[in-house]
């Protein structure tokens, strides 16, 4: 090594290498010497240093690759990368009938699976021409899971900002609460995630008994639990610092990066699926839709803690809708289109031996009638036919406009799926948000978006 | 009835293994290696209702160096395949997997080209855990057993005849009865 | 399904592509006074005849020794269907509008759409792959048209349609008139290009390496065309039609179930 030089201060010995003058440093204070060396004009470029994050990191929503071209602590160029989780769920479900694609699908974004199902459904529904045949209590029960499914969403997505904020508190009262509607999620399909409980053509089964009633309970209490998150996250000066001012993105970005959800009601503009292009029958209901213009990090996480409030207000429509309908049974009031080439046949129900079909439907499929045990055979061995062509349906999910493109060629089987992903298209955006901004923004920047690996990936 | 009647009260006995068991077992730290949606549960399952933290095992290290545990939560993709076993080659010994879910166990419902079918084709695995998604229960009860398995390990010399017996014994399992026509091989 | 000589019956769901299906749906339904005859089903079943076979035998059922006649079966691949005027709801308004857009920039309609298609509730254009980016420059600015958002590209490989066998297909939002569009274009597989649209719409960048990741279509124009979903070095294209899935024989107790792309299947 030579002697110090006179840009260096004593101790720092520096060389010429390939890469222009390298300074190797021991002990030093660290800001004389780049001081130092900036005076002297040796640096061009600063002091950039390529740091790779991830995918495994637990500051990222999952596997998720962040490639960081570092000048201290400010973010010259962020690199997201991406793949790990990629499952290859859309080439899968071209090997599976129309009613099985609703398992995989499920599985991609997996803390909305209720949305992934209603989305695929909806454009399989519009494919056969029955969108207006869904009975009306199916597409209550799709509500009411849909709505509860964007609380848990949305708790899964603000319990891990906190934790990755550093306050485990916001995690565990976040879990705490999400906790709640996995139970009621788990009472009404049986599962507590990946549900396969929305096929086309209605809902898998109908709520079980009890079920308004934990859905009453869960509404009593799910109000205060959300009013203790809010007091708790809210006004914390901490967060607020965190997170106002950080990962700006305004409306003409938001257009441009195709963002649509929380992202885009933070600019002011409230562009919402559920009011604009209903489905379902979210036209007949009360609801507002939360929007600021904040553009930032802060304001994203408001829309979300309103998001739920409204939430809890359609879940309470729907249980009074559905405590009126009574329960009739599924002659008089199904949760699955009535068409026998289509409606997935059996009502199950337990036995001796198990969860089975119920014994009347055995009764007539066996005894009474030679149709409809042809057409449980069909459903059940090679499912139904769907008309070729192609649908795109897109839903408001808790992340944005999620979209389903189905291609059908006349088959049981789904020719071509392709789920256009909120998540995806969102992480494109966070090289404009975090780029010239520091290290520590990237983290909630992320967070704000809310990105989930499944769904990017797929 | 022997040397512990003649100690004078205050005093414990036990061995060099079973303390270091016990030690070992009592605060597993688990690498945050959440794949997908067990990794979900596995976020639940630390959560206030089924409670991690009464293991000790509430904090997750980040860093692989200072991680006991690998929980493998979720499918695991070909492109992820040389992450894990990066991560599991930075984790110090000793070090236990578990693998959280069929899709890690053995590929889960994904048989195809992306995903790796059973994270056992790149890091050997301790516990295997099926569900889709299994639990918090049932990975309290996998992480259960694994403390056993901890709390028995045996050290030094003992440990490497353990490991030789263990060995022995899954080279020389046969598979279980296999039904076959007459005449043929199984 | 068909009769047994083959020819299929209208409504026939052996129709595959993205194609409107003949039959049950009205586009190719009353056409106008000067075809008369041009869409009677005796007049389809010969363009229908003309066209290649795509799928031979049903129930895997492929030649002989076969006693049920499904071994005979052959179906043609279905024809392009253009919908007929007027296309219903706002679909004619946007295709009038794109229309004077682009006769004002000097490009024919037909020069740049192949034909239209108003199916389902939806509208697509086809629009031929050299003109994309100034079609889709109309859609954006346009003030009539201004679909703002375009919520990605979505591939799909038909195997069966010489000529055109990859599409891209882009879905078009406009939140300004609460309209939906989508936007169509093929590429042969020996020439597997298609103008990007990142210039004019951004959020295009992912989606369109995602398509060339998974078909192998190629973006002239895309600033940054890499691998995003697979491995940097993976070989293939894994979403076309001649890539297998990929899976494993599943072993039970004393038996091996094949992949799912091996199973027997119905369809």
């Amino acid at each position: 090594m030579t002697s110090s030089t006179p840009h260096s201060p004593a101790g720092a010995s520096d060389a010429e290498a390939a890469e222009g003058r390298v300074y190797m440093v021991s002990g030093e204070d660290w800001d004389e010497i780049v001081a130092a060396a900036n005076e002297a004009g040796d640096f061009e470029s600063g002091e950039r240093i390529v740091i790779n994050m991830g995918p495994q990191h637990p500051s990222t929503h999952g596997v998720l690759r962040l490639v960081l071209t570092l000048e201290g602590e400010t973010v010259v160029e962020v690199r997201p990368s991406i793949g790990y989780l990629h499952t290859g769920i859309e080439k899968n479900m071209e090997y599976r009938t129309w009613t099985q694609g609703v398992t995989f699908c499920t599985r991609m974004d997996y803390l909305m699976p209720i949305f992934n199902e209603t989305a695929y459904c909806l454009a399989v529904e519009r494919l056969l021409g029955i969108e207006d045949k869904v009975p009306e209590r199916a597409q209550i029960i799709r509500v009411l899971m849909l709505e509860l499914n964007r609380i848990s969403s949305h708790l899964g997505g603000i319990a891990p900002m906190g934790l990755e904020l550093g306050a485990t508190t916001i995690y565990t009262q976040g879990a705490r609460l999400r906790e709640r509607t996995l139970d009621l999620l788990e009472l009404i399909t049986g599962l507590r995630m990946n549900h396969a409980y929305i096929r086309p053509g209605g809902v898998a089964q109908d709520l079980p008994p009890g079920a308004l009633g934990g859905i009453r309970a869960f509404l009593d209490s799910a109000p205060e639990l959300l009013r203790d998150l809010h007091t708790l996250i809210d006004a914390n000066p901490i967060f607020i610092g965190r997170n106002k001012g950080v990962a700006y993105l305004d409306l003409a970005s938001c257009m441009a990066l195709g963002v649509t959800g929380p992202v885009l009601r933070s600019t002011g503009l409230p562009w919402d699926l559920r009011k604009s292009q209903p489905y379902c029958g979210y036209e007949s209901y009360e609801f507002d839709v939360p929007v600021n213009d904040m553009c930032d990090a802060y304001g994203r996480y408001l829309i979300r803690m309103e998001e739920m409030g409204e939430s809890l207000r359609i879940i309470r429509q729907c249980v009074e809708r559905l405590a009126a309908r009574g329960s009739p049974g599924p002659e008089k009031d199904p949760v699955m289109i009535k068409d026998a080439k289509i409606g997935w046949p059996a009502q199950l129900s337990l036995g001796p031996d198990g969860l089975g079909p119920s014994p009347e439907h055995i009764a007539h499929i066996m005894g009474q009638s030679m149709e409809a045990l042809i057409h449980h055979f069909k459903l059940i061995t090679e499912g139904f036919r769907v008309p070729a062509g192609q649908a795109y349906a897109a839903i408001e999910s808790p992340r944005g406009e999620l979209g389903a493109h189905v291609v059908s060629d006349g088959g049981t089987r789904p020719y071509r799926v392709h789920f256009r992903d909120p998540s995806f298209t969102h992480l494109q955006s966070v090289a404009a948000m975090c780029e010239g901004g520091q290290v520590a923004d990237l983290i909630p920047a992320i967070a704000s978006l809310d990105p989930v690996m499944g769904g990017v990936d797929r | 009835m022997g040397i512990e009647e003649k100690l004078p009260s205050g005093v414990l006995l036990t061995s060099v293994e079973k303390a270091a068991g016990w030690a070992r077992a009592r605060s597993v730290w688990p690498a945050t290696f959440g794949l997908a949606c067990c990794a979900i549960e596995l976020f639940q399952t630390g959560g206030p209702k089924h409670d991690l933290a009464r293991f000790g095992m509430e904090r997750a290290s980040n860093t692989p160096r200072q991680a006991d545990l690998m929980i493998v939560a979720g499918r695991l993709s070909q492109k992820m395949a040389p992450v894990t076993r990066q991560i599991y080659d930075q984790m110090s010994d000793p070090k236990w997997v578990i693998s959280m879910g069929v899709c890690a166990s053995s590929g889960g419902m994904f048989n195809n080209y992306a995903i790796v079918q059973g994270c056992d084709h790149v890091i050997p695995v301790d516990i295997y855990l099926p569900g889709c998604p299994p639990r918090p229960e049932m990975l309290l009860d996998a992480i259960l057993k694994l403390h056993d398995k901890i709390m028995n390990m045996k050290l030094g010399k003992d440990r490497e005849r353990e490991i030789t017996e263990l060995e022995n014994a899954r080279l020389s399992l046969r598979p279980l009865h296999v039904v076959v026509p007459e005449g043929t091989e199984p | 399904m068909s009769g047994p000589d083959g020819t299929p019956k209208a409504g026939s769901e052996e129709t595959h592509g993205s194609q409107a299906p003949q039959g049950p749906v009205p586009a190719a339904g009353s056409g106008d006074a000067s075809e008369t005859d041009g869409n009677l089903p005796a007049r389809l079943g010969e363009e229908r005849l003309a066209e290649p076979v795509v799928r031979m035998g049903m129930f895997g059922v492929q030649d002989t020794p076969d006693t049920s006649g499904y071994g005979g079966l052959r179906v043609h691949r279905a024809p392009g269907i253009e919908s007929p005027r007027p296309y219903g709801s706002y679909f004619d308004e946007v295709a009038d509008e794109l229309g004077s857009a682009l006769e004002a920039a000097g490009i024919g309609f037909r020069d740049a759409i192949e034909r239209v298609v108003a199916d389902r509730g939806e509208l697509t254009f086809h629009v031929r792959r050299e003109r994309l980016p100034e079609v889709a420059a109309k859609f954006r600015d346009d003030p009539a048209l201004r679909f703002e958002l375009c919520t990605g590209v979505s591939g799909v490989h038909y195997l069966e349609d010489t000529g055109r066998e990859l599409h891209a297909v882009y879905h078009l939002l406009s939140i300004t008139h609460n309209r939906r569009v989508r936007l169509e274009v093929s590429a042969p597989d020996a020439d597997p290009h298609i103008p990007t649209l990142v210039g004019v719409y951004p959020t295009n960048n992912w989606h369109e390496r995602e398509t060339w990741d998974f078909f192998g279509i190629i973006f002239d124009g895309h600033p940054a065309l890499t691998r995003i979903q697979m491995p940097d070095d993976w070989k293939g294209h894994p979403q076309r039609k001649d890539y297998p899935l990929g899976g494993i024989p599943v072993e039970y107790r004393g038996a091996k179930i094949p992949a799912p792309d091996e199973r027997r299947h119905y369809a």
